[in-house]
């Protein structure tokens, strides 16, 4: 378990959704945003901590935190 | 007192059901105890894996559709009608005519819906085609026919789509169609996904990358479609491809009044292992419609509907529902226009794709035609 300060804008809850879908939800929501809003993606899927962050580098946005909430992770993206 | 089993739509999941519980509570139906009524606003039942071949001319739209009256047991009532609203809590359907319907058990099988305008460029008298609908999958065969050098294209644009193998199948059946037509080495065949392999599901991923190499078919990952402009691609990663003719597998999407009758926020919510509503009780979901985690073919609608059919019988005669549904999926794959292969599936299993080969192409052709006996609930 780990904490962090990052305020998410929307959350995405991917939670209970099989590889690809919490990547795909992901991206579906980057794509409705505007630039600078923070995306927080909850994924059941350990698959994604390794998925989100490489589309997150190819596509150019930031991946700002990866925290371990014991039954799932939140991940952190801005859209830049 | 009669139990009133309504199923919304018409489709894979609801006929089969229908059939399925005509025969396993025919003693009830005869009592007068069950009714059972689908409401569909298609007189047509639909089998939609065929427009994959529709393209190449190797299927007719009439070869895709039969009237549900003959498909659909005798003791099922049919209403051709269009449900604009689901009221849960007072167990009621309203549908376009004005009338209302009252139910006990509620089925929803109102499957998946395709998108293509979701994608600027994407459909019907646009640069980007695709094969999900009639009048597309008629316009791409019109276009393919003329085609005869350049790039073409295949991107998956939207995920989950419905029958998964049809992406991967429709490059290698359109490298074999331009080599039977001579034109293969004027023409380029790219395919694109959106993640970084080219597949959702990993075995089917790596089984394609040997074999798209062997038949020349380029690949592009991490591609997510953004438009389709005259002859470009734009993608959110800021990528552009060219091409002389694009074939999208577009968005999908539930019904909207899946969403409005708080059944589900994109995709209706079950259990994924009783296949009931999440949000309502005496609601079950069966089908493409459903947010189950597996793919959306038309076998877990197939299987889904033997442990359906179970639970909701043993309600009905005041029994405890015993059985459950565990994501078992078959999907056929097309490796071209002479073999093809399969993948079996589960929640908790992998598939193993094994090599292609004559057998299984044939057994896919046969299936596509015994398809009619599953429908009506007999294999």
């Amino acid at each position: 378990m780990s904490e962090t300060d990052i305020q998410a804008d929307v959350t995405v809850d991917a939670i209970g959704s099989a590889c690809p879908g919490p990547l795909m939800d992901l991206i579906g929501k980057i794509k409705d945003v505007d630039d600078g809003t923070v995306v927080e993606l909850l994924t059941g899927d350990e698959g994604s901590k390794n998925d989100v962050p490489e589309w997150v580098e190819e596509a150019n946005h930031e991946l700002l935190d990866i925290v371990d909430e014991g039954e799932h992770w939140a991940i952190y993206v801005k859209k830049t | 007192m009669t139990d009133r089993i309504v199923i919304v739509g018409g489709g894979s999941g609801g006929t089969i059901t229908a059939n399925r519980l005509a025969e396993e509570l025919e003693p009830e139906i005869e009592a007068g105890e069950v009714e059972i009524t689908i409401v569909s606003d298609n007189p047509n039942h639909l089998y939609k894996p065929l427009y994959l071949y529709v393209p190449f001319g190797e299927a007719t739209l009439e070869d895709t559709k039969r009237p549900l009256v003959d498909l659909v047991d005798r003791r099922v009532n049919l209403v051709f009608e269009h449900v604009t609203e689901i009221d849960t809590d007072g167990k009621q359907l309203a549908m376009a005519n004005g009338e209302a319907m009252d139910y006990d058990y509620l089925v929803v099988a109102t499957g998946a819906i395709p998108e293509p305008e979701e994608t600027p460029g994407l459909g019907e008298d646009e640069p980007g085609h695709h094969f999900y609908g009639p009048d597309a999958a008629t316009e791409l065969r019109e276009a393919l026919a003329n085609f005869d050098e350049g790039h073409l294209v295949l991107s998956v644009i939207g995920t989950p789509h419905v029958c998964p193998a049809a992406p991967v199948e429709f490059p290698m059946i359109a490298d074999q169609w331009f080599r039977e037509r001579g034109v293969r080495e004027d023409i380029e065949i790219t395919y694109t996904y959106p993640i970084q392999r080219l597949h959702g599901v990993r075995p089917t991923a790596e089984w394609m990358v040997p074999r798209f190499e062997e038949r020349d078919i380029q690949t592009k990952t991490f591609f997510n479609v953004d438009n389709v402009e005259d002859g470009t691609i734009e993608t959110l990663e800021g990528k552009e491809l060219d091409f002389d003719m694009m074939i999208g597998v577009p968005e999908f999407t539930a019904a909207s009044i899946i969403e409005e009758a708080g059944l589900g926020e994109e995709w209706m919510e079950v259990d994924r292992n009783t296949l009931e509503s999440e949000h309502a009780e005496d609601v079950y979901g069966i089908g493409d419609v459903t947010n189950l985690p597996t793919s959306k073919a038309g076998s877990v609608a197939h299987y889904a509907s033997g442990t359906l059919v179970s639970r909701l019988s043993s309600e009905v005669r005041g029994q405890t529902p015993t059985e459950t549904f565990h994501g078992k999926t078959i999907c056929f794959i097309e490796a071209g226009t002479e073999e093809g292969t399969f993948i079996e599936f589960a929640y908790d299993r992998e598939p193993v794709v094994r090599d292609e080969n004559r057998f299984l192409h044939w057994s896919k052709l046969g299936y596509n035609e015994a398809y009619w006996l599953t429908a009506r609930g007999v294999m």
